[in-house]
């Protein structure tokens, strides 16, 4: 879904916005002394939309985030919440909701208090008495907590207390939603049921921008509308999931957003390839101009076994099972390709020839060093 | 805990009874005993006798303990308003500026407390500062000498705080004031009553620099356990003694019910 298409299906959505949506980084920077760790980011949320930061540790994604609730000030740049310039404002003053990672519940309030907070905190300016209680029972009513409102943070575990924590940010009915790595003190199982949890907290709320920091890109694929990749302080590509996955535009993206085999290939005309000697049939890429080297990206599970359009032909040297697929790691031409087989009757032997193939249409041209991480 | 066999189990418990028992409890009960005694010749003290607490339920001594109370209060009250102010404001300054602040709130416990209260009294002598005389000067003594520690636990509080607390409420639009009394104080709070607690208990025992800066009228108990065994009063200064610390204790405990009421992890 393309960010235009979001922002009319919320047009169409019916209920007014609460408060302002959308968020703006316009050429933003921050350091700490000389260490730059946000590096000119320009980015646009529109309103309604998920965009996930996903980036390494370190890439700058989270410090973006906090520079949109004002917890760093920006050496450079501007933030703008619903079009309006909040980069001099305090947090309390921007109107945001946000869930950090550790939940921070108010230990000493139990669950109602907790989530009446924000409310209570702005009161005269915003709810009523009777308003505040309706708002928070409707806050808990959403994230399922309702039958805990009496309890303190303690009494509840980490699921419990991250709905708490999103009712909390939801209750002041946020124009704009900042979520720092939400999911990821909960362990596997409850991560997964959270996930679409929040997915189905969006289609409730679909005024609501949400900007997304995470690692992990399993939550980035299956939550965001697009993705913004960072790395090292900067922003490396942006797009919707399918895009960024099927059509990685550099080599770090193809490699952060899911697995690649990535082959140092020679562009050829038409749509041609040429890997250590063998013509190959791909996806031409803009700026990779017959006979300048580049990067061949193919998604492991695109690959398969025997004779196809694409053939290589190598030695299998690591063999994985994993339940449902084998990884099959193979060497070709002194470079190392992965497959991921549904599962085999019979496992490749170690050190035996392997013929493998992919189609033209899953084998994406990459300009050679496009995104590689020194650019300056 | 670090010794595992039973032999030298015994041989440290044994070595901590020999040298705790000596030192910090036999004296305190040689003090109780003392207080109930009129004589003390022989090994134990004879004559028992409850004639030196009736004697503090009225008159002076009476007054001398109300004394100390309120002084006490005062000045711990004082003191936490004043450490507790001076920790969180000192958390926006710089590294270094951080460092000067708490060197100057560690200076009057570092100064001997007899000259604390010497300085006190030299500057407050002459008008238009005159507090000589006055049971003000006591109070701001005590202050000034407890105000150390309770800036000092408070600040050891706020460094274990975590910022997140303090950000999701601003993020939810609570202003720095609200955040403050709703969210800081609050979580600090056990902090600040052992804080209280602390400061009360040094208080009641103050007696170097209370002695130089006493006025008549204002007279707290520690003077009066001084002045009457200096006087040769032993057993009537060991009853004094023992309400000391009875009421220090009291008070104490109290605070610590409150403490754990408010520990919330």
């Amino acid at each position: 879904m393309s960010a235009a298409t979001t922002t009319a299906g919320t047009a169409a959505g019916g209920r007014a916005p609460a408060a302002p949506s959308g968020i703006r980084f316009d050429n933003v920077s921050v350091a700490y002394g000389e260490n730059v760790v946000l590096d000119s980011f320009d980015l646009t949320v529109e309103p309604g939309e998920v965009m996930a930061l996903l980036g390494p540790s370190g890439s700058g994604k989270t410090t973006a985030l906090r520079a949109v609730a004002g917890f760093v000030r920006p050496c450079a740049g501007r933030v703008l919440i619903g079009g309006r310039d909040v980069t001099g404002l305090p947090p309390h003053r921007r109107g945001i909701g946000m869930v950090v990672q550790q939940y921070a519940l108010f230990p000493h309030l139990r669950v109602e208090d907790n989530v009446a907070f924000g409310l209570k905190a702005r009161r005269g300016r915003t709810a009523s008495r009777a308003e505040t209680a309706a708002r928070v029972a409707e806050a808990l009513e959403m994230t399922g907590m309702a039958a805990y409102a009496r309890r303190h943070p303690r009494e509840l575990s980490g699921g419990q207390q991250q709905r708490v924590a999103i009712a909390r940010a939801l209750a002041i009915r946020p124009g704009v939603l900042l979520l720092d790595e939400p999911l990821s003190a909960l362990d596997t199982r409850l991560r997964s049921g959270m996930l679409a949890e929040l997915a189905r907290l969006h289609r409730d709320l679909p005024d609501v921008s949400v900007l997304y920091v995470t690692h992990d890109q399993v939550e980035a694929l299956t939550l965001a509308d697009r993705i913004a990749v960072m790395d090292r302080a900067r922003l490396r590509d942006c797009g919707t999931p399918q895009d960024l996955y099927r059509r990685p535009r550099t080599e770090f993206t193809a490699s952060f957003v899911g697995n690649a085999n990535l082959l140092p290939v020679t562009a050829g005309p038409d749509g041609t390839a040429d890997f250590a000697g063998t013509r190959l049939t791909v996806t031409p890429a803009e700026g990779a101009a017959p006979g300048a080297s580049a990067t061949l990206c193919v998604r492991p599970h695109l690959v398969g076994l025997g004779d196809g359009p694409n053939t290589l032909h190598g030695r299998v040297t690591e063999v994985q099972w994993r339940g449902a697929t084998h990884r099959v790691y193979a060497d070709v031409a002194g470079h190392r390709v992965m497959a991921d087989l549904r599962e085999l009757r019979t496992t490749p032997e170690h050190g035996s020839d392997i013929t493998l193939h992919f189609a033209a249409e899953d084998a994406v041209l990459l300009p050679a060093g496009a995104g590689s991480t020194d650019d300056e | 805990m670090l010794v595992h066999s039973k032999g030298a189990r015994r041989a440290v418990w044994t070595l901590f009874l020999v040298l705790f028992l000596p030192v910090f409890a036999l004296p305190l009960l040689v003090i109780v005993a003392a207080s109930f005694a009129s004589s003390w010749s022989g090994a134990l003290p004879s004559g028992p006798t409850l004639a030196h607490y009736r004697d503090i339920t009225q008159g002076d001594s009476l007054r001398a303990l109300v004394t100390s109370l309120v002084t006490a209060v005062a000045a711990s009250l004082l003191a936490l308003a004043a450490g507790t102010w001076a920790a969180l404001a000192a958390q926006r300054l710089r590294p270094r500026a951080r460092k000067v602040l708490d060197a100057l709130f560690m200076l009057p416990v570092a100064v001997p407390s007899v000259v604390v209260g010497l300085s006190l009294l030299v500057a407050f002598s002459q008008p238009p500062l005159l507090l000589n005389g006055t049971p003000q000067i006591v109070v701001i003594a005590h202050t000034v000498l407890v105000t150390a520690f309770a800036h000092q636990s408070v600040t050891a509080a706020l460094a274990r705080l975590d910022p997140a607390y303090e950000q999701s409420a601003a993020g939810l639009g609570a202003r720095p004031a609200y955040v403050l009394w709703r969210v800081k104080l609050p979580l600090l709070l056990p902090s600040l009553t052992a804080a209280a607690g602390l400061c009360f208990a040094l208080s009641m025992g103050e007696l170097s620099a209370t002695m130089m800066i006493y006025p008549p009228d204002w007279l707290p108990l520690p003077v009066r356990v001084f002045a009457t065994t200096d006087r040769g009063a032993l057993f009537a200064g060991a009853a004094l003694a023992v309400v000391l610390m009875a009421a220090t204790l009291l008070v104490l405990l109290a605070v610590s019910r409150i403490r754990t009421k408010a520990s919330y992890r």
